[in-house]
């Protein structure tokens, strides 16, 4: 019979324990695993120079998953701030005001490059949105038809290029970094292209298939299995963040796109094509609520953390140039309210 | 020779010895392919791993003077800043605001050298500068640079300086986690099986039970938590992200796992025994707490054990709840934030910096341990309190 006891005895522990919903003495943050990085390093200078406050749980959902969260409502139960590799839509701004969120801040933290990197032992190789496009692409335009793609070496559809299988490991359908690829590399090539406007028309900006025979091979969520793919795979090309990049220059190296190798310099300037910009937003009406969530914003968008010299450039941040990031800092720490007006 | 039914014998006990000599083989090559997979998978691990455990010191000089307090970089020379941990340069401020005797002063210490210093003594790829190495190379010939035992790794949260990562949050936070799934499936469980075994009628609505319990042990483990966000967070209100959401959630999808091994280990006890006790007088009561539960005991332990140890490695339900995120702090109660070991893993494996290459091997080998100890124990209560009838 005692053990009977014990065992109610732990489970109305558990239950009562159950109830609670304190309000919360932690910054909590969610969304793109692109930003996660740099908001949890932010966080971890935070906590550790702060002994006043917690270190802040900085949760990789997504920038999707991340809004859903976000746009739940204001109160302890959701975060404070969400991190996302995209701009805020205007339908989640909408969604946001309808639950309540009226006052958000959003930060533009810098950017992040988007590289194609090959074997280190390969010849350089050069690309072009165009030849990028047309080796992913599900279905290309041939005799005024859209029939599937015939290109299985670099050398088919452009000549110049060496006479290599095409293989591409890069994010599979669920990333945000495919979404942003398809947006920068595969959408400016066919809304611009005078063949894919002549089978598509108006359409032709939004057809942005990925190939599903063989050759685009989408790796999954880990970069770092990409990296040591192409450390083994002398034929394959692979997309992944910058970051990968430049922690991986003995072992592998970026294709120039359009003439321009993939270096801080020609990201930072918009040289180099395959760039997007990453954000944060902040939820106003929590600063004064949470302990900590104005001075960590403040820590984010200073100097010393996305300057020029910053501790996140260290580890793959590009940064805003000077100009913008005075601006940037001034609304932001000002926390100036974001309008439909502004995602436009 | 003619043989009795015309059937050449000899040929025959030939074909079939040659056959049972091949089925050997296969078995034996299935049992070698099997431990050849293991062996490969330790050694690759543990080849990885053991650098981690190991890491680089410096002796440098710390001129505490006022300028430090507001620019710590200016406590150390210009290039030994670059050789040093930033963990240690970003505390500088905080060290002389707390110990106002320091300032002036001049010290000789040990201090936590750049994950990249780091990489560099143990003669992996780094992005160290030329002259630092030199100045690394310098240093340790003087005996100022050093690889020392990691007790870092066992003491400290996560971080994003791969030098001062360590596993201990996510250690706590697995046990946290595994004391509530413990609390709640392993009693849910045993009751729930010894109903099933004992006292309920065998009717078609039990046997629906019955399917479904074991269709839910097939489930795939991510549903359960995407269940657990909708009851636990959406509804009860749970703080998400915490040990208490993180262990309920992993006691759903452990309690099939217990109720199927509680009822196989009650129904391997002899029938004779509960009737020799009904006819003694015994309740039905009676039965069950003196004589099926005890019995059956080694094998519900060993059932929940391995359950528990699956629950261990799960990560994918842990996601949904939000347990896969940056935490360095270890759980100070059930409610606060925690991670895990798996997810731990998980956050390394997919970080940009190579140095975390070993840590993510070093924290696999860390929850191996784990594992082999839960698995040690339950395969040792098996066979300390196993009874043969």
């Amino acid at each position: 019979m005692k053990s009977l006891k014990k065992v109610a005895l732990a489970a109305a522990l558990v239950l009562s324990l159950a109830g609670v919903a304190e309000a919360r003495d932690q910054i909590r943050i969610v969304g793109s695993s692109t930003v996660y990085p740099f908001s949890s390093a932010v966080a971890e200078e935070f906590g550790a120079t702060n002994k006043q406050f917690k270190s802040p749980v900085v949760e990789s959902t997504g920038s999707g998953g991340g809004h859903k969260l976000f746009y739940a409502g204001v109160g302890p139960d959701t975060p404070d701030i969400t991190n996302s590799s995209r701009r805020m839509k205007v339908e989640e701004l909408e969604a946001n005001i309808k639950n309540g969120v009226t006052e958000i801040t959003e930060a533009k933290i810098g950017f992040d490059g988007i590289v194609i990197a090959q074997n280190i032992g390969n010849a350089d190789m050069d690309l072009s949105l165009k030849d990028l496009a047309l080796a992913v692409l599900e279905e290309v335009p041939v005799d005024g038809k859209l029939a599937p793609n015939p290109y299985k070496t670099w050398k088919q559809l452009n000549p110049a290029l060496p006479d290599r299988k095409i293989v591409i490991y890069g994010p599979p359908a669920t990333s945000g970094t495919r979404d942003a690829f398809v947006e920068m590399v595969v959408e400016k090539f066919t809304g611009k292209d005078e063949t894919f406007k002549a089978v598509l028309g108006k359409d032709a900006a939004s057809y942005k298939k990925i190939r599903q025979d063989g050759p685009y091979v989408p790796a999954g969520e880990n970069d770092n299995l990409i990296v040591q793919k192409l450390t083994k795979d002398t034929e394959a090309v692979g997309i992944f963040g910058y970051s990968f990049l430049a922690e991986n220059k003995d072992r592998i190296k970026g294709c120039t796109v359009g003439g321009n190798p993939p270096t801080f310099e020609n990201i930072s300037s918009g040289k180099y094509p395959i760039s997007r910009a990453l954000f944060f937003y902040v939820k106003d009406a929590h600063i004064g609520k949470i302990a900590g969530l104005k001075e960590y914003v403040e820590l984010f968008m200073s100097e010393k953390m996305i300057g020029d010299a910053g501790y996140l450039k260290t580890i793959g941040l590009i940064p805003l140039p000077a100009a913008e990031r005075e601006k940037v800092r001034k609304d932001v720490t000002g926390f100036k309210k974001l309008t439909a007006e502004d995602l436009k | 020779m003619a043989s009795l039914f015309g059937i050449d014998e000899k040929k025959l006990l030939r074909k079939r010895r040659a056959a049972e000599k091949r089925f050997r083989l296969c078995a034996i090559f299935a049992l070698f392919l099997a431990g050849a997979f293991l062996v490969f998978f330790l050694f690759n691990i543990s080849m990885k791993g053991y650098p981690a455990f190991q890491q680089a010191e410096l002796l440098v000089t710390v001129n505490y003077t006022a300028e430090a307090h507001d620019n710590p970089y200016a406590a150390l020379d210009a290039d030994t800043v670059q050789i040093v941990s930033r963990s240690f340069t970003r505390l500088i401020p905080s060290m002389m605001a707390e110990n106002s005797r320091l300032i002036g002063t001049t010290q000789e210490q040990w201090v936590l050298a750049s994950a990249d210093t780091d990489q560099y003594m143990k003669g992996r790829p780094n992005r160290l500068k030329p002259r630092h190495q030199a100045l690394v190379d310098t240093m340790r010939q003087e005996g100022k640079a050093r690889l020392a035992f990691n007790t870092g790794f066992f003491e400290a949260g996560d971080s994003k300086l791969p030098e001062l990562a360590g596993i201990r949050a996510a250690a706590v936070g697995s046990v946290y986690v595994l004391l509530i799934t413990l609390a709640i499936s392993f009693p849910v469980g045993v009751m729930c099986a010894v109903y099933l075994e004992e006292f309920a009628p065998d009717n078609r609505l039990t046997q629906i039970i019955e399917v479904n319990i074991n269709n839910l042990a097939a489930i795939p483990s991510i549903l359960y938590g995407l269940l657990g966000l909708a009851i636990f967070i959406n509804f009860m209100g749970v703080a998400r992200s915490s040990a208490l959401v993180g262990g309920l959630t992993l006691s759903l999808m452990t309690l099939p796992a217990i109720i199927i091994s509680t009822r196989a280990a009650i129904r391997s006890i002899p029938p004779s025994i509960r009737e020799a006790a009904l006819a003694l007088g015994a309740t039905p009561l009676q039965v069950v707490w003196h004589h099926t539960l005890p019995l059956s005991l080694p094998g519900i332990l060993t059932g929940t054990i391995i359950g528990l140890a699956r629950a261990m490695g799960e990560t994918a339900p842990l996601l949904i709840v939000g347990m896969m995120a940056y935490i360095p702090e270890a759980p100070e109660n059930f409610s606060s934030a925690a991670t895990v070991l798996p997810a731990q893993i998980f956050t390394w494996a997919s970080d940009s910096q190579r140095a975390f290459s070993e840590r993510t091997a070093a924290g696999i080998m860390v929850l191996l341990v784990f594992l082999l100890g839960m698995n040690g124990t339950a395969i040792w209560l098996r066979n300390k309190y196993e009874r043969k009838w």
